[in-house]
């Protein structure tokens, strides 16, 4: 008679796992890094690659020579960080500094905690913000989108409105170089992911229909941007930008829709999701319409990643049959 | 579509009834059969016959042990072989009584034709008697006494009762085998039960993955005319079977954390339940037998089987064609909360409702991962608790911090290990946690209990106060 194998229930398991969750991810961010290459051409497929490349082999040869564990490159999420990473930067980024970025992103934020699910703040963020502190030049020349004859050259829209009320126009006048369909369709300068927030949108919506992510979080910092912004605009027109705006500029889409909703770093529960992504909402306005750095949603989300630990003590789920 | 269904967490597995049109088959009797003396919760049974005596079909062979226990019959005619220890499902040793087969000779008074009997007994008392003598217990996996269910303590008011047809674990088909095959005796099973009640309503619960059943037993309503007695269609969703899940899908009301159903008007039997507590009242048959399920993909021979309690299993598998040669694992009851056997020599007890084999493919557990906190587990609770958080302080013995978490609340339905992608084996830790747990708070009741005593006023003797004085 074979031996029977004994173990406690449940005996059966669902197909998902860690490999399946994050592929939906990757899958997720295709047609954003389809309309960067549309966009910005043979270049940008060039940074990817490398940011991929660099973020996947660190996690390897890490985890192999240094940690003395079994690779963990086989789960995807250092090619989630790879992609996000490149999407993050000027198309024009030296490549020298991609691989700092990736060295930054997986070696410190990530690896030093231990690895995938340890990590406090965002991989691919903090290689973001790494590189922003340390090479503002190469992270703030924003080249204009290949192929697009009349497109808005020189600073994003964001930086573009900061310098002008510095010098004294109103946020009418400079706003009026921008329509929304570019906004949304993408033919401004800024980062390769910030091309075209439809593309971030459509991966959006596949990981909700998924399953993978709920779209708390995403929602909840849409509506706080936009109302704060509503507050602000509607008190002062000429000295800050409106809703819609500000919803449709920088890198609000990506971070509120890839960044926000990381697992690791973002709080298990529904209200403390609501009130993680209400904090990014309004820190990010507040880093926009004050800050000395025109943009802030990579701040905002860093910083609420912070007090994850702290929102996942307060909120807890309903428990059945108690109150 | 029906959109009856609890409240909190949930999963949706596969249900693989793929045993759903094999009719019941009755299965020969086997060489012998081991009764064991703790079948059902609470004290184990006591032995009434001695080795050697002559025994029929449905003639008790051991009274119960305590108030919260069962009589055992013999579920076989023939001789008392051995009363001794035997190793169980699991290999651990228990008290069975061994009666070797000789004939099929039934006790007199029990009524073993098919005739529906549906004039129902009117004295409640009696009827609950009956169900006493007759060993009833819940046959929906947790074997409770079914005479200690249907008489609620004192200021408890019973307001419907739940017929459980929901078999939401995945390839069972036994309860819709019943419901097909023996909707009236379930039906009028179901009034007898509402009658003992008070004349509360009844509601049968039905998945709407069985359209056939809940058709049937509509008609069978409507047919025999029982006022009260309703079929509610479920959405397909595990845990919906479990007692507290099933009350909130049905009552909406939520059962507190360590309360019984009665706190909320609520008494839930089985279909099987309701089958046997037919048999019992209308035709005298104590519980000696039950339907299973013998499923599996990878078992050629699918079957819905009445069998005797206290078959071998490996009676039953043989009958069937054996051991498939790819099964891994064989389990008594269904893959999300059933237990895997060690032993195939075990003998079938009055609740076991399946047999499923799993090759190494469907039940291999894959390396634990790391925690990606997804939150899946949490999700997944149909008790709204934090699988994740428990595991973490259950690896830390934390009792403090798991009973304020509520671990003791866990109902064991797998949900949390099922959906955790990172495959960390969330409900063996918890489960023992909770084992700790429960060990702790009834300490501390019989703590407070001593206390209480220690803190009475001891009665003075007289010789005992004269001695103090000295």
């Amino acid at each position: 008679m074979s031996k029977l194998l004994v173990s406690p229930s449940p005996h059966i398991h669902s197909k998902d796992s860690t490999r399946s969750l994050m592929l939906d991810v990757v899958i997720a961010l295709i047609p954003a890094a389809i309309c960067s290459f549309v966009f910005y051409g043979w270049r940008e497929v060039l940074l990817m690659a490398v940011s991929v490349a660099s973020c996947v082999l660190l996690e390897w040869a890490v985890t192999r020579f240094m940690l003395k564990k079994p690779s963990t490159i086989g789960d995807f999420s250092a090619v989630i960080t790879g992609m996000l990473l490149a999407l993050n930067l000027p198309y024009t980024t030296p490549l020298w500094v991609v691989v700092t970025g990736a060295v930054v992103a997986i070696g410190v934020a990530k690896l030093t905690f231990g690895g995938i699910g340890q990590n406090i703040w965002n991989p691919a963020l903090v290689g973001r913000v790494f590189l922003l502190v340390s090479f503002p030049t190469y992270m703030t020349t924003w080249g204009a989108p290949a192929g697009v004859v009349d497109a808005v050259s020189g600073p994003t829209p964001l930086g573009a409105i900061q310098e002008g009320l510095l010098s004294g126009a109103s946020v009418q006048d400079l706003t009026a170089a921008y329509n929304y369909k570019d906004l949304l369709f993408a033919n401004l300068g800024g980062s390769a992911g910030e091309a075209c927030a439809l593309a971030l949108l459509a991966g959006f919506v596949y990981l909700c229909i998924r399953k993978v992510i709920k779209p708390w979080i995403t929602l909840s910092i849409f509506a706080t941007v936009a109302l704060t912004a509503l507050i602000f605009w509607g008190i002062n027109p000429d000295r800050f930008t409106g809703p819609l705006f500000n919803l449709l500029t920088g890198g609000l889409i990506l971070g509120a829709c890839f960044m926000a909703t990381d697992y690791v770093t973002s709080p298990m529960s529904l209200w403390g999701g609501v009130v993680f992504g209400v904090g990014i909402g309004f820190l990010t306005m507040m880093i926009r319409y004050f800050g000395s750095y025109p943009e802030g949603v990579s701040f905002a989300i860093l910083i609420m990643n912070s007090v994850v630990p702290l929102l996942n003590m307060w909120f807890h789920q309903k428990k059945f049959g108690r109150k | 579509m029906s959109k009856h269904t609890f409240s909190i967490g949930g999963v949706h597995p596969h249900d693989n009834k793929i045993s759903r049109e094999c009719a019941i088959e009755q299965l020969p009797l086997p060489p012998s059969v081991y009764l064991q003396l703790s079948q059902h919760i609470g004290a184990p049974a006591k032995p009434i016959v001695a080795v050697g005596d002559k025994v029929k079909v449905g003639q008790p062979i051991a009274e119960p042990g305590g108030f919260v226990s069962a009589f055992i019959h013999s579920s076989v005619s023939g001789t008392v072989k051995s009363i001794a220890p035997r190793p169980d499902l699991a290999g651990n040793p228990q008290m069975c009584i061994e009666i070797a087969v000789e004939g099929d000779e039934w006790a007199d008074g029990i009524d073993t034709s098919d005739t529906l009997v549906t004039d129902l007994p009117e004295d409640n008392k009696a009827i609950i008697e009956k169900i006493r003598l007759a060993g009833v217990v819940g046959l929906g996996g947790a074997t409770f006494p079914t005479h200690v269910k249907l008489s609620p303590p004192p200021g408890s008011k019973c307001e419907m009762i739940i017929i459980n047809g929901c078999e939401c674990e995945p390839y069972l088909t036994s309860d819709f085998r019943v419901l097909l095959e023996k909707g009236e005796q379930v039906v009028v099973g179901a009034a007898i039960l509402s009658k003992v009640m008070g004349g509360v309503p009844c509601t049968i619960a039905i998945e709407v993955n069985k359209p056939e059943a809940i058709a049937h037993i509509n008609e069978v309503i409507a047919r025999l005319g029982y006022a009260g007695i309703s079929v509610m269609p479920m959405k397909m969703r595990y845990p919906q079977g479990s007692e507290k899940q099933l009350i909130d899908a049905v009552m909406h009301r939520q059962v507190g954390s360590g309360a019984l159903p009665i706190s909320v008007g609520a008494v839930v039997q089985n279909v099987g339940t309701a089958l046997a507590v037919y048999d019992a009242v209308q035709k005298n048959k104590p519980l000696i037998d039950n339907v299973l399920s013998v499923t599996g993909e990878c078992f050629p021979r699918q079957a819905n089987i009445r069998f005797r309690v206290g078959t071998p299993i490996s009676y039953i598998i043989d009958c069937l064609g054996g051991m498939p040669a790819d099964a891994v694992k064989v389990i008594s009851g269904g893959p999300m909360m059933g237990r895997a056997i060690s032993n195939l020599d075990a003998a079938t007890l009055k609740g076991t409702s399946a047999i499923l084999f799993l090759t190494e493919k469907q039940t291999r557990r894959a390396p634990e991962g790391n925690c990606i906190r997804c939150g899946k587990c949490a999700d997944a609770c149909p008790m709204g608790l934090e699988p994740f958080l428990l595991i973490r302080h259950a690896r830390l013995g934390n009792l403090e911090a798991l009973e304020q978490n509520a671990v003791q609340d866990c109902i064991e339905c797998g949900c949390c290990l099922y959906s955790c992608p990172a495959r960390i084996p969330l409900l063996d830790h918890i489960r023992q946690a909770k084992g700790a747990v429960l060990g702790a708070i009834r300490a501390r009741a019989a703590a407070a209990k001593a206390a209480a005593e220690a803190a009475k006023p001891a009665p003075v003797i007289p010789s005992a106060v004269e001695e103090s004085k000295k």
